[in-house]
């Protein structure tokens, strides 16, 4: 599996005023890699992902999964939104089934699946419980499941964490890992916490701002099994110091350049 | 834990801060002298913080208690009752205009004993399932149409933006004219009273539903007519009940229009006999009727909306 981006641009017109979000993006990332993207605001982040996902088209450039370029949203991306987007009507494993209800497997192989899913994200005693009855981490919990349920090529996440308090996402960040190492699915992740990219990603790729480009595509060099010791390690602190300073810098060409706009 | 070699008197360590505070009061001080600290400026008028109020009833958005609960919905009924008993009994009011409640509940048992009553209520009922019916099977699927496509809103949406100011007793004359004195000019009053009212709710209801749902959805698969049939039908259903519930309390007032003005059974039809022969003692008893019947129908559709919306938070 290879996702790229070739030179993707994409342009938002808001009342008349044309702003162009990305610029010249051209990334690769192969199979079974967990790349991080970070960037300042104005950085064009969550715009990367939702073309990714195909629910927006790029002014120019192409998305190409496999060799076949995306025209549209599918269930080989799967995406996970900040805020989990569950359906608040279906209990926990209702929500992970709801891709797998919509293929024509029979209801014990997807039990079966369903089941395997919840345990692996640690939802079994939350099986039949209603979204509005979970905390902020069991709902993101809920809907990484029910991503990759689907089995997508590719794991879209974005800020997924972003709203949990700083125990609840390391908790997070840790299941993301396994479950990665479990599952072998690719990941792309857009955060703005470049501690949380460089523990979770093999890779980091840095946007600049206004447009959005890539700034830097660092490699991230700690072992594969890396627990939450691995934070305080100098290399880690290191590189994550490396890659703050480069979204600071993109940070205050963009506070600037708002101000001159104003 | 404090080792030996930290420990300190909590005598000395109050001095400790009391020298603290003063060196931060002398850094401000030197602060306000640079020029660089907030203005010297007069002091802010000092406000009281809030009093606790005398009691939760007269404390904004608080909840109260049950029992306070369950007795303010008994005085509601309970005092403009004693007050028309008052009334009547005081002879204040000549019977013939204001019967007492010895009257119409005797007007209202003598009517049910002839089984007048119930055929009336249920010739009214049967117009409300009929007209309303109709109605709600009409708007239904066109505001989830205007709700979920742009294009089917900014069609309809202006021409029933307008229809809807038109009362529909207006219409009573030129239905009847069109379709005579039976039933269908009875039913199109009320499915004109009521379906653009709740086309206009769904639609809104519908436009509710959060684009991220939909986006995930399709991320995960669904197409179009599965996102509408799994994410915006059942997302919508509570609010839809909610917009049913809110024109049914119309549909049930435009029937009895519609019955006033003509024809031969209803509950409509029984208040106007009964006011060719002065009778308000029975006009009473068909009041109550209808509004029992109205109580009713609220309660089964809020009972239905709660089962529906468990999952509301």
């Amino acid at each position: 599996m290879t996702l790229e981006l070739r030179n993707v641009a994409k342009d938002y017109t808001v009342r008349g005023k044309v702003t162009r979000a990305l610029d010249g993006v051209d990334l690769e990332v192969l199979r079974g890699e967990f790349v991080c993207v970070v960037g300042a605001s104005g950085s064009g982040k969550s715009t990367l992902l939702s073309l990714v996902a195909g629910l927006s088209r790029p002014t120019e450039g192409e998305i190409v999964l496999d060799g076949v370029p995306v025209t549209g949203p599918g269930p080989d991306r799967g995406l996970v939104f900040q805020a989990g987007a569950l359906y608040p009507w279906r209990s926990v494993e209702k929500n992970v089934a709801f891709g797998l209800e919509l293929l024509p497997i029979d209801a014990a192989e997807r039990a079966k699946r369903v089941d395997w899913y919840l345990a692996e994200t640690g939802l079994d005693t939350v099986r039949r419980s209603l979204p509005k009855q979970l905390s902020g981490g069991q709902k993101q919990r809920v809907a990484i499941a029910r991503a990759l349920a689907c089995e997508p090529e590719v794991l879209l996440l974005d800020e997924p964490f972003g709203a949990l308090d700083v125990q609840t996402k390391e908790d997070m960040q840790v299941l993301i890992r396994q479950v990665w190492a479990d599952t072998g699915t690719t990941v792309l992740m857009v955060t703005h916490d470049v501690e949380e990219a460089v523990f979770l990603g093999g890779r980091v790729v840095v946007l600049a701002s206004d447009p959005g480009r890539i700034a830097a595509d660092v490699e991230v060099a700690l072992p594969a099994e890396r627990d939450l010791a691995v934070k305080r390690e100098p290399r880690f602190l290191a590189l994550r110091a490396r890659i703050e300073d480069l979204v600071r810098e993109q940070h205050r060409g963009h506070v600037s350049r708002v101000a001159a706009v104003e | 834990m404090t080792g030996p070699t930290q420990r300190t008197t909590p005598a000395s360590r109050a001095d400790e801060r009391a020298a603290e505070a003063l060196e931060a009061e002398q850094r401000l001080a030197e602060r306000h002298e640079s020029g660089r600290g907030r203005p010297g400026w007069a002091p802010l008028p000092r406000r009281a913080g809030l009093k606790p109020s005398a009691s939760p009833l007269l404390s904004l958005r608080t909840p109260i208690s049950a029992s306070a609960r369950w007795t303010l919905a008994v005085l509601s009924f309970a005092i403009p009752f004693l007050a028309w008993v008052a009334l009547s009994a005081s002879g204040a009011v000549d019977s013939t205009f204001l019967p007492s409640p010895a009257a119409v509940l005797k007007a209202g048992a003598d009517m049910a004993s002839t089984g007048e009553l119930f055929d009336d209520l249920w010739t009214t009922t049967q117009r409300v399932l009929e007209g309303f019916g109709l109605a709600v099977l009409v708007s239904v699927p066109l505001g989830i149409l205007m709700g979920v496509f742009t294009a089917g809103q900014a069609f309809f949406e202006p021409l029933i933006g307008l229809l809807r100011y038109l009362p529909a007793s207006a219409f009573i004359p030129l239905l009847i004219i069109w379709l005579g004195l039976g039933e269908p000019s009875k039913i199109a009053i009320l499915f004109i009273g009521t379906v653009f009212f709740n086309t206009l709710m769904t639609a809104d209801v519908v436009r509710g539903v959060p684009v991220a749902l939909i986006d995930v959805s399709y991320t995960l698969g669904a197409r179009r007519g599965e996102v509408l049939r799994k994410i915006v039908v059942p997302h919508s259903l509570p609010g839809m009940i909610d917009a049913i519930r809110v024109n049914a309390a119309a549909a049930w007032n435009f029937v009895v229009v519609a019955e006033l003005i003509n024809s031969s059974a209803g509950l409509g039809y029984r208040i106007v006999r009964a006011q060719r022969f002065l009778q308000t003692d029975k006009i009473f008893a068909v009041l109550v009727v209808i509004g029992v019947a109205g109580l009713t129908i609220d309660v089964l559709l809020r009972l239905l909306r709660t089962r529906v919306g468990k999952w509301a938070a």
